[in-house]
């Protein structure tokens, strides 16, 4: 079996070899192991302000990047360390960002919600709901103006879609894309909450997807539980945006079995059973059980990659741990780029 | 060489002197390209430069505010037209929330070489929801470049020194003199943020201002000199942030007395910082009180008489260069 995702031609994923299960196992497996150890530094009082984690979530970032490609571009809202790992950033870098060391990937500066890796291909991290959805439009007209055959992944949370930022995007990306001029693809995570509101409360329309179809984007909704599916998907839909440059928007429908943030009760906003149902869609238990089932991988194995997650993240917590703080005359730059580069004073 | 052009001339020159230079330099705005611009700033550039350069956008400042913070981060220059800056309001958290701020919360990792221009300020009659003059707004927020030209010389070279800076660049026109004349330089005159520019050299009293209301204080001057014999030195700020302290305080160690006028709303506008400039580094020069002059504190009214009286006077500004002389008013 070759490496390479298979296609019947009903465009569905016949299979995907035993080894790139596994590691799409293992990724997932480091960004659970990843985001429990902030909850922990959270609730230590290592890590500052606030915390989004993706437990829950994610099949849907490990499915898309696995399609990403050099040149492309990411960019998403707060909840954004998947991202920033699966893109190839080292953990300790992620993490020491998280603890405000001047280790971390934007020196201290960004935190949790905005993390950046622009040679990987990470646009950020940004923490007002919806206001990164236009920049990452512009991406894609620049990617075309500039005569690249890069595509922007743009993620954003179903409590975006009743912004008007989103709305603005979305049209101008459907504009855009008549001349083949926005090579953008949308992929809405909709984990069915923002924050404590259900998309049933915040909408009369609950179909996300075809939100997009007021904006002359095509559209389709994808199991965020299942990476198999969602790796179909973004391999079909990035190479067809790729090719078209024109959006396209997908909606993962996943689940967030953390708290919003890391200081929420999610039980006052949710029913213990809906909690127990998603639990058992779990995307890395699903796949696990799968491994197991198809002999892809057996306990052995999938305690080996447990502990070496465990290990790889202990390893970034004890570096963001022993890391020194910002030197203090980091305050005063990348206020502006060039010579400007602060005007109050010292 | 220098050429008298228009102030919308010289605007649209500058504009045109970039794009032709470096093609990253895109424009961006509502009506500006088939329409020609509402001002038409940008009239006939589609035909010339192309609809990939000269886009035509939806009534969405936000989201193509957005989009052009977007594609200069990726290396492009786009320049923005707010069809006035009044619209910027719908555009204010891209502006403050993505343009200012992402250079700094990336750790230095993205520049956002953008410009975004358009009329700032009152004077013909569009009332409330058409006037205002956010150069304090704007110029609030680290991150931010903001500049207000007044001369047609200077609205070209500021728009040709926006489009080079690495920065977002707020670039506030004078709305109401888009038809006014000036000599123009041809070619490359660029003109460096941070310099104010000494409009009129005098030794008994500065008056400080930007934008519209540099011809103001110039008409001013005059008066003050055919009325009390009084020589005012004029000072054009131009630029807001970067901020040009020392001419200002060199200014006063001369004239020992200041009047800073401006169209905004008075309370926690630039004539306040510029008084609190002067107390802070001129104060042993100071013959007197800084004098303030501001717009009345009502949202821009419509008729043209209640107008006059809400934005700054020439009377007001010879009353309070008068003050500061301590000789009677009139």
């Amino acid at each position: 079996m070759s490496a390479e995702n298979e296609h019947s031609e009903n465009g569905g994923a016949v299979a995907t070899s035993s080894e790139r299960l596994v590691d799409l196992y293992k990724k997932m497996v480091e960004v659970r192991a990843f985001e429990e150890a902030c909850q922990k530094g959270f609730r230590q009082g290592k890590i500052g302000g606030y915390l989004h984690v993706y437990i829950g979530q994610e099949a849907v970032a490990t499915g898309f990047i696995d399609s990403f490609k050099e040149g492309d571009k990411v960019i998403t809202a707060y909840r954004d360390h998947a991202h920033a790992l699966l893109l190839g950033t080292d953990p300790k870098e992620v993490m020491a960002e998280l603890y405000g060391k001047g280790t971390g990937m934007v020196k201290g500066k960004g935190g949790s919600m905005h993390l950046f890796d622009v040679e990987r291909g990470l646009m950020g991290g940004y923490g007002i709901v919806a206001g990164h959805i236009p920049l990452g439009v512009g991406f894609a007209y620049a990617m075309r103006y500039q005569e690249t055959d890069h595509i922007t992944q743009l993620y954003l949370g179903d409590g975006s879609i009743s912004n008007g930022a989103f709305h603005e995007a979305a049209n101008l990306a459907g504009l855009w894309g008549k001349d083949g001029m926005c090579p953008c693809l949308f992929i809405v995570e909709n984990n069915q909450y923002g924050m404590g509101t259900s998309v049933e409360r915040t909408t009369a329309m609950t179909d996300l997807a075809a939100k997009f179809d007021a904006y002359g984007i095509e559209n389709e909704k994808v199991d965020g539980m299942d990476v198999e599916a969602v790796l179909e998907c973004a391999e079909r839909l990035t190479e067809q945006v790729r090719e078209t440059g024109k959006p396209y928007a997908v909606e993962a429908l996943t689940y967030r079995t953390a708290p919003h943030g890391a200081a929420d009760f999610f039980e006052k906003y949710r029913e213990k059973e809906e909690i127990e149902e998603w639990r058992k869609r779990d995307p890395i238990g699903m796949l696990e059980k799968k491994l197991l089932e198809n002999d892809a991988a057996d306990e052995e194995k999938i305690d080996e990659i447990r502990s070496e997650a465990k290990e790889l993240i202990g390893e970034a917590v004890k570096f963001a741990d022993e890391s020194e703080e910002p030197e203090i005359d980091e305050l005063y730059t990348d206020v502006y780029s060039g010579a400007d580069e602060y005007m109050g004073e010292e | 060489m220098a050429e008298t052009k228009t102030y919308r001339e010289a605007l649209r020159e500058g504009m045109v002197h970039e794009m032709e230079q470096d093609e990253s330099v895109v424009l961006m705005g509502e009506d500006i390209g088939v329409y020609g611009g509402t001002h038409l700033i940008t009239d006939g550039l589609i035909d010339e430069y192309g609809p990939k350069r000269v886009m035509d956008t939806p009534i969405s400042e936000g989201g193509f505010t957005g989009a052009a913070i977007g594609m200069a981060i990726m290396g492009m220059r786009p320049v923005v037209e707010m069809m006035t800056w009044n619209f910027s309001f719908l555009a204010s958290d891209q502006i403050i929330q993505n343009a200012a701020k992402i250079r700094y919360f990336s750790g230095g990792q993205v520049e956002v070489p953008l410009v975004i221009r358009g009329p700032n300020g009152g004077g013909v009659q569009l009332s409330a929801q058409h006037t205002h003059s956010l150069e304090n707004l704007y110029g609030h927020f680290p991150g931010l470049k903001v500049v207000s030209p007044v001369t047609p010389n200077d609205v070209k070279g500021m728009m040709i020194t926006a489009i080079r800076d690495p920065n977002p660049v707020i670039f506030l026109e004078a709305g109401a003199l888009y038809g006014t004349k000036g000599e123009v330089e041809e070619g490359d005159n660029a003109v460096e943020f941070g310099k104010a520019r000494v409009a009129r050299e005098g030794s008994d009293v500065t008056l400080i201002a930007y934008g519209r209301q540099v011809n103001l204080c110039m008409r001013a001057a005059n008066t003050l000199e055919e009325e009390d014999g009084v020589n005012a030195e004029v000072i054009d700020l131009r630029s807001i942030r970067p901020f040009d302290e020392d001419t200002l305080v060199q200014s006063v160690e001369k004239t020992h007395r200041a009047v800073t006028v401006q169209e905004q709303w008075r309370w926690f506008g630039v004539a306040s910082e510029v008084a609190a400039i002067i107390q802070e580094r001129a104060f042993d020069s100071l013959d007197a009180p800084v004098q303030r002059v501001s717009g009345a504190e009502v949202p821009a009214p419509y008729a043209r008489n209640l107008e006059l009286e809400a934005f700054p006077s020439e009377k007001q500004v010879t009353n309070a260069a008068r003050r500061a002389l301590y000789i009677e008013e009139k």
